[in-house]
């Protein structure tokens, strides 16, 4: 495949005994999403936390085999993971704005909790990111408020501009509408579409309906293991595995 | 129907019963408050918190000395302690997983349920024997092994009901771990760790033992952290004991302002911790 931003090479996860993720190798496209589905426990969510190193902080996860970013192999001695966290975001399953922080603050708080800001340009950022994710109309006469007061999609939206305001290249979003009702995911999924552009985006979601509408290639993960991936049409119109095709059509799962 | 009488008696009889156990834990609070009150606010005077003790056998003389002493030493071991007590919690909660972390979750325990003379006997060891002279220096570092375990544990505690997902939102954001401990962690849970300070220091601002062989007491300011120093609490205990009247005067009015501190510490404590803080 071309322009492959991030490419699993024979990734295992391992959790002391648990087997998570077994010999997975998948490759995802520069501005493209793709999405991740499987039933609960397949291993999807700890595949993606692997792409940003969150296993790093629990001390019996193991990952093996290569993660390439840009060419480089992400578990590499070399390599410092909080510089790969800010090339990669996360947008989380529940919203989770830092609570002692205003809206304004929390769009920031990627420089802010760095000491990396600087005055005259943060006000640039907090509308441009606020923008891109359309919040910017309904908050912009309240940034000084607590963003615990804003509704449920309202706050990932949020989460999402202060994934988007340190500039990644690649966001991770691990199931970020399973909080949400139906038009705030709606909205959600309008802006995946819009961020593919500038974002190359990886999504983990239950929803099948929602793979198919937002995504752009689709793999299906059953166990730990890569059972099937390809062009989303095709994963969901003609699926080469028996089990693909049984999750899709709502056998199990 | 018989029965349905029967359960409203008892039910009755249990309330009451539950009222009156209310009650009998409420009356020793409320008659030390009253009577100290009464004893005390009789002899409160300007005077009792601008002049220090006259000499004996002359009337009038105020606690200033001890009430500046009483700030000071609370003040150095908050300088001493909190640092310990409130980073160590961040330790334990944050990087702490194994051996190392229950060891000093139990040390921690085992500190707080050590008498508070004991205390003052080890800072006596440390700081007294050596520097040859009792101290503000000595009396703060008793005060302040009474505030690690405190501030520690209650610190820690509050840092645990923070959420995981604010740890995770911050480290996806590029932060090193160290600077998501203390700016987003230990901030969310600001109020319930000051909180726990608040009562650390209600808690020490009222501790005679460790000061009577550390900090010593004073009956004049104080010039140098190596020199003997004042304090509300060891002021009431002296004069107490001593046979004349208007000392005696005096320890009720030191036991009042003692008592009205404190109360203002733990409502302050109260006030910030009812607060909610995560939805």
């Amino acid at each position: 495949m071309n322009n492959a931003k991030v490419t699993l090479e024979n990734m295992n996860v391992h959790f002391g005994t648990n087997h998570a993720v077994k010999s997975v190798s998948l490759a995802f496209v520069e501005n493209t999403v793709t999405a991740i589905i499987g039933p609960s426990g397949c291993g999807k969510s700890t595949l993606l936390r692997s792409i940003n190193r969150m296993h790093d902080l629990v001390p019996s996860a193991k990952v093996t085999g290569k993660i390439m970013f840009d060419g480089s192999d992400l578990y590499d001695r070399s390599v410092d993971p909080v510089a790969i966290r800010r090339k990669i975001g996360m947008v989380f399953q529940k919203p989770n704005p830092f609570p002692a922080m205003n809206i304004y603050d929390n769009v920031v708080a990627g420089y802010k909790l760095n000491n990396r800001m600087k005055r005259s340009d943060s006000d640039e950022i907090v509308e441009t990111s606020l923008k891109r994710v359309a919040l910017w109309d309904e908050v912009k006469d309240r940034l000084r408020t607590s963003a615990m007061d804003l509704s449920g999609g309202q706050q990932q939206r949020l989460c999402i501009a202060r994934t988007i305001a340190v500039q990644p290249e690649v966001i991770l979003m691990d199931e970020p509408c399973s909080a949400l009702d139906p038009i705030a995911t709606l909205k959600i999924e309008e802006l995946v579409e819009e961020l593919k552009e500038r974002y190359t985006i990886i999504i983990v979601t239950h929803n099948m309906q929602q793979a198919a509408r937002v995504s752009d290639s689709t793999a299906f993960m059953y166990m730990g293991e890569m059972i099937e991936s390809g062009p989303t049409k095709k994963i969901f119109t003609t699926p080469e595995n028996k089990q693909t095709e049984d999750y899709i059509t709502g056998r199990f799962g | 129907m018989q029965n349905l009488y029967l359960r409203h008696f008892k039910s009755y009889a249990a309330t009451a019963f539950m009222l009156l156990a209310t009650l009998i834990v409420l009356t020793p609070l409320c008659l030390i408050f009253v009577h100290i009150l009464k004893m005390g606010f009789s002899s409160l005077s300007v005077d009792f918190f601008t002049q220090i003790p006259k000499p004996t056998g002359e009337s009038g003389g105020g606690m200033a000395n001890g009430l500046f002493g009483s700030a000071l030493l609370i003040l150095l071991a908050s300088f001493l302690g909190l640092p310990i007590g409130v980073l160590g919690a961040v330790y334990l909660t944050e990087f702490g997983g194994g051996r190392l972390a229950t060891a000093i979750r139990f040390s921690a325990d085992v500190l707080a349920g050590i008498p508070s003379i004991i205390t003052g006997m080890v800072a006596y060891t440390l700081l007294v024997l050596p520097m040859k002279g009792f101290s503000t220096l000595a009396g703060a570092v008793a005060l302040s092994l009474i505030m690690i375990p405190i501030v520690l544990r209650t610190t820690e505690e509050q840092l645990k009901m923070v959420p995981g997902t604010l740890r995770e939102a911050s480290l996806a954001l590029g932060v090193p771990l160290w600077r998501t401990s203390l700016k987003v962690i230990l901030k969310s849970a600001g109020k319930g760790v000051v909180t726990g300070i608040l009562l650390a220091i209600a808690r020490v601002a009222g501790e005679t033992a460790p000061l009577l062989f550390t900090a010593l007491g004073n009956q004049f300011w104080s010039r140098k952290l190596t020199e003997p120093i004042a304090a509300l609490p060891l002021q009431i205990f002296s004069f107490a004991i001593a046979p004349y009247e208007d000392w005696h005067k005096l320890a009720w009015a030191g036991a009042l302002v003692l008592v009205v501190i404190m109360f203002g510490l733990n409502l302050g404590a109260r006030l910030l911790g009812r607060q909610k803080k995560y939805s």
